[in-house]
């Protein structure tokens, strides 16, 4: 492989976050290395989504630390996130339904368009120069992800498998450094799993993107991924290289539902 | 035809090309939609890219009278390849991009190929998986270098890379490839295609360059062909017909080829390209006209009124307006309103608003299709030939269109019919050989040198040429009467809930039939009708679609009750099929024909139960997937009595 893992860039150390009473996850450390696929598994509530969202800084948690390219803080805003290279993507589609695929990618741009409103709303002057060049990386991103019959499709006529991937189109978009993908194979059919895979994997290898990944298919996560956590209970039950995990009898348990 | 200073004949194709880019070296000679933007190539920049790609291959050793295999999608640099690989004397070998990799090993191997260039990854893939059937191959060049990165076998090379080195090659010496152009004579072969294997092992049909520029130069002047046309190029280019009106007449008129962007996007590029000049098989112009009728269903009442009161407009006098015959004052003002209504537009939305000339052939086209096309002021013809006459043996002449025929032989080529109506043709376009096949050669010519096509057919009072069906495929029922299937089928297939028929009823006492409903066409008026269905073969279970169905086969029997020579063809049973017949399950060839054989073995069950007089029958049957895994699909299929008309009550029922 081309691509090669480097230093670690991302690093969570001792994150409780609990909502009220509810703790959804407890002292949970790990971290992510530059340029790999990270894959957090785990059975329904297990708090994956709950991680995403302190590593992107929806949830704050009440305990530990969270660690980016050497910053240290106990959590992050949603937008310092974005400027900071992290894009993601959500379990159930955050679409903008009535727009087409090109707009909705094009979205994707908007932290990176430096024109004021006034230029913009007239199309004048630097906006139109702006316009084209993020026109030109929305179809970059579209022909990577093979989407150019549906350019000017409005999003909500698509399938669902499309969707996703329009989804991921607009993540891209933003140019992330790192990636956080929310079930990004929930619902689809083998096909569509597999056009899946190979698209993130595409994605991780040309640009180098670093992807976070929550996954519910075991199958799917340990053909793809570079390494596992696995989550439950809001505790980490599992740490390491796809063969550890899978032989690790806590994983082994709490998926199979044997006694502990 | 020399050049103006009387020094090189124009005789090759790689002359054409050096010709053009003299010429008219700043006339479009290609588009691409690339990052959604249409790049155009000139043809000096045409020639720049294939001289590079020439002296490429010939710094890796391909030699005078090599094969070059070329696989995928209509891509610029593929047809590059092509003129490339002509310019030093070799053979272009295209083989259909959806072929699974045992299919391309068998004209690998057939073809003794050691060269490939190949679009894609995918296609790459496909040449690792036939590695070890294939010793013979030594180089596999491939033109988009997207998730190629981790490739590291020695036989791979991008096309860049390919380039650059025939760049480099072409600085040191400038006269080799002007030599190797000159060393090339119009009897060379200039092109390789397979025929598509309806019967037996595909064999390669070996055509010289004079063929297909005297096919070429036949048609451009027959239809008047300039150098403005805009053609579409999105059939295979394994494909003859792609051949001939992408690759020989472009480089014989000097006309433009624009690629689509992606198989999928055909509709969107036709639309914004616009082309002059189109062809297309019939499903193709069934498809289209499938999507326009599905929309229409969804418009509003008054749209809908409106559009059916033009179509009928259009339907009395449009054709007829066409071909400039004479038409009532009355009904040209009212064209005239429809044109601007509904006509216009709706050319607009298809793309066929600049169309001068558009043809179609590979198969029958249903008479009501064909109409509404020339109704709506498309100039809309059709052709005949095949892979071994460089598809160029009869063409309609404007102004003289027959539905049911397909015009008159062609300038250069004389048609004639044996004793049996086997339809018989001489001239220029004729194939040089079957490769490696002196055999099947000698078979296919008969001692004057004529072409066997295995149709039959007939001239009428006009002269024109009317096909019946394949000849070998013509057959007699019990009673003796003629049985003629495509006839059937064509019929059937032509509405728009019906995708595939297949006929039987060669030495049986009457016809039966499977059929294939169309999914999207029936999916949609099931959904009007609040139909929940699962997939294909649910959908084609349900007593509803099986009534639908009925019904058009019962309006067909009606039809052939009127034709004395076609009464005793009424349909009396048939069933719909659990699944759709499919390419990669054998039953269709590449460019969708039904296998007829191959199908009547497969569900020989079905047969049997078609006529064993039973009501119902089960089947499994084991499927490919796209992805190469296998599956079944079980069902149990009704059996379906239609009503039959007596030939003299046909014209009341109908």
């Amino acid at each position: 492989m081309a691509r090669e893992i480097g230093d670690v860039i991302l690093k969570m150390e001792g994150i409780s976050l609990s909502f009220g009473g509810v703790k959804a996850l407890t002292n949970i450390s790990f971290d992510v290395r530059e340029h790999e696929i990270r894959s957090i598994i785990g059975p329904n509530g297990a708090g994956k989504s709950s991680m995403l969202n302190v590593i992107n800084g929806v949830y704050h948690p009440q305990e530990g630390q969270v660690t980016f390219r050497g910053e240290v803080r106990r959590d992050m805003e949603p937008h310092k996130a974005a400027t900071q290279g992290i894009a993601r993507t959500f379990q159930n589609i955050a679409l903008f339904k009535g727009m087409s695929v090109l707009d909705n990618i094009m979205t994707g741009r908007n932290l990176k368009m430096k024109c004021n409103l006034f230029h913009h709303a007239l199309h004048w002057g630097k906006a139109r120069a702006e316009e084209i060049e993020h026109r030109k990386k929305v179809e970059e991103v579209i022909d990577f992800l093979e989407i150019q019959s549906i350019r000017k499709t409005p999003v909500g006529r698509l399938p669902y498998g499309l969707q996703k991937r329009v989804e991921l189109g607009r993540a891209l978009a933003a140019e992330p450094s790192m990636m956080l993908l929310d079930e990004p194979m929930a619902g689809m059919n083998v096909e569509e799993k597999q056009d899946m895979c190979r698209f993130i994997l595409d994605v991780n290898d040309q640009f180098g993107t670093t992807i976070v990944l929550i996954e519910h298919d075991m199958g799917v996560v340990m053909d793809i991924s570079d390494r596992v956590v696995v989550l439950d209970y809001g505790k980490k039950i599992g740490d390491g290289v796809p063969d550890e995990v899978k032989n690790n009898p806590d994983v082994i348990s709490a998926y199979l539902g044997t006694s502990h | 035809m020399s050049d103006p200073r009387g020094q090189v004949e124009l005789n090759t194709f790689p002359r054409l090309l050096m010709h053009h880019a003299q010429q008219r070296p700043n006339r479009p000679a290609m588009r691409e939609k690339e990052y959604g933007i249409w790049q155009t190539y000139s043809w000096a920049e045409v020639a720049q890219n294939v001289r590079a790609i020439a002296c490429g291959l010939a710094e890796l050793g391909f030699k005078r009278g090599d094969r070059l295999g070329i696989i995928g999608d209509n891509r610029p640099r593929l047809y590059w390849s092509v003129a490339a690989c002509q310019c030093l004397g070799g053979i272009p070998v295209m083989m259909y991009q959806d072929a699974v990799a045992e299919e391309m090993a068998y004209v690998l191997q057939d073809a003794e190929i050691k060269f490939v260039v190949v679009e894609d990854q995918e296609q790459v893939d496909k040449m690792l998986e036939i590695r070890e059937q294939t010793p013979m191959l030594e180089h596999v060049v491939y033109d988009d270098d997207r998730g190629m990165r981790h490739y590291a076998d020695t036989f791979l090379l991008g096309l860049d890379e390919l380039q650059a080195m025939g760049t480099a090659h072409d600085k040191n010496q400038p006269d080799f490839l002007d030599g190797e152009i000159r060393k090339g004579q119009p009897d060379d072969v200039s092109v390789m295609l397979y025929t598509s294997g309806t019967t037996g092992k595909p064999k390669g049909v070996c055509q010289t360059h004079d063929a297909f520029i005297q096919s070429a130069k036949g048609g451009c002047q027959f239809d008047k062909l300039t150098e403005n046309e805009d053609i579409l190029s999105y059939l295979p280019m394994a494909w003859v017909g792609d051949h001939l009106f992408s690759y020989a007449q472009a480089m014989v008129s000097g006309f433009t080829i624009n690629c689509p962007e992606s198989g999928e996007t055909v509709m969107t590029d036709l639309r914004e390209i616009g082309p002059t000049y189109y062809f297309a098989p019939p499903r193709v112009f069934e498809n289209l006209l499938t999507t326009v009728l599905i929309r229409m269903e969804d418009a509003g009442w008054i749209k809908r009124k409106i559009f059916a009161h033009f179509m009928d407009v259009a339907k009395r006098c449009g054709a007829e307006i066409l071909d400039g015959l004479p038409v009532s004052a009355g009904d040209r003002l009212q064209y005239w309103l429809g044109n601007l209504l509904v006509y216009g537009p709706l050319k607009n939305v298809l793309g066929f608003s600049r169309i001068r000339v558009a043809y179609t052939a590979g198969a029958a086209i249903g008479p009501d299709l064909f109409r509404f096309y020339r109704s709506i002021g498309i100039n809309l013809k059709q052709l005949y030939g095949q892979t071994e006459t460089c598809a160029y043996v009869c063409l309609q002449p404007d102004g003289q269109i027959k539905l049911d025929s397909v015009g008159k032989p062609a300038p250069g080529v004389e048609v004639k019919l044996a004793e049996n109506g086997e339809i018989l043709v001489k001239g220029p376009m004729l194939l040089k050989a079957y490769y490696k096949r002196p055999d099947a050669t000698a078979e296919s010519l008969n001692d004057e040198g004529y072409f066997l096509t295995g149709d039959a057919g007939f001239f009428d009072e006009d002269g024109h040429l009317k096909i019946i069906d394949r000849a070998k495929d013509v057959g007699k029922l019990n009673n003796g009467s003629m049985f003629a299937p495509n006839y059937i089928e064509n019929k059937l297939k032509f509405f728009q809930h019906i995708k595939e028929a297949v006929a039987f009823g060669h030495d049986r006492d009457f016809v039966t039939a499977f059929i294939n409903i169309d999914l999207e066409a029936v999916g949609n008026w099931g959904e009007r009708r609040g139909l929940a269905y699962s997939g294909y073969t649910d959908l084609a279970s349900q007593p509803m679609v099986m009534q639908l169905i009925k019904e058009c086969v019962e309006e067909i029997n009606a039809q052939l009750a009127s034709d004395p020579m076609m009464a005793d063809s009424q349909i009396k049973r048939f069933l719909i099929l659990h699944k759709e017949l499919d390419a990669d399950d054998g039953e269709l060839t590449r460019t969708r024909k039904v296998r007829r054989k191959f199908v009547s073995e497969k569900y020989a069950v079905l047969i049997d139960a078609l006529y064993s007089g039973k009501t119902e029958q089960h089947i499994e049957t084991e499927v490919k997937y796209e992805d190469g895994r296998q599956g079944k699909i079980a069902a149990d299929l009704k059996i379906e009595e239609a009503k039959t008309f007596a030939p003299q009550a046909a014209k009341t029922a109908a």
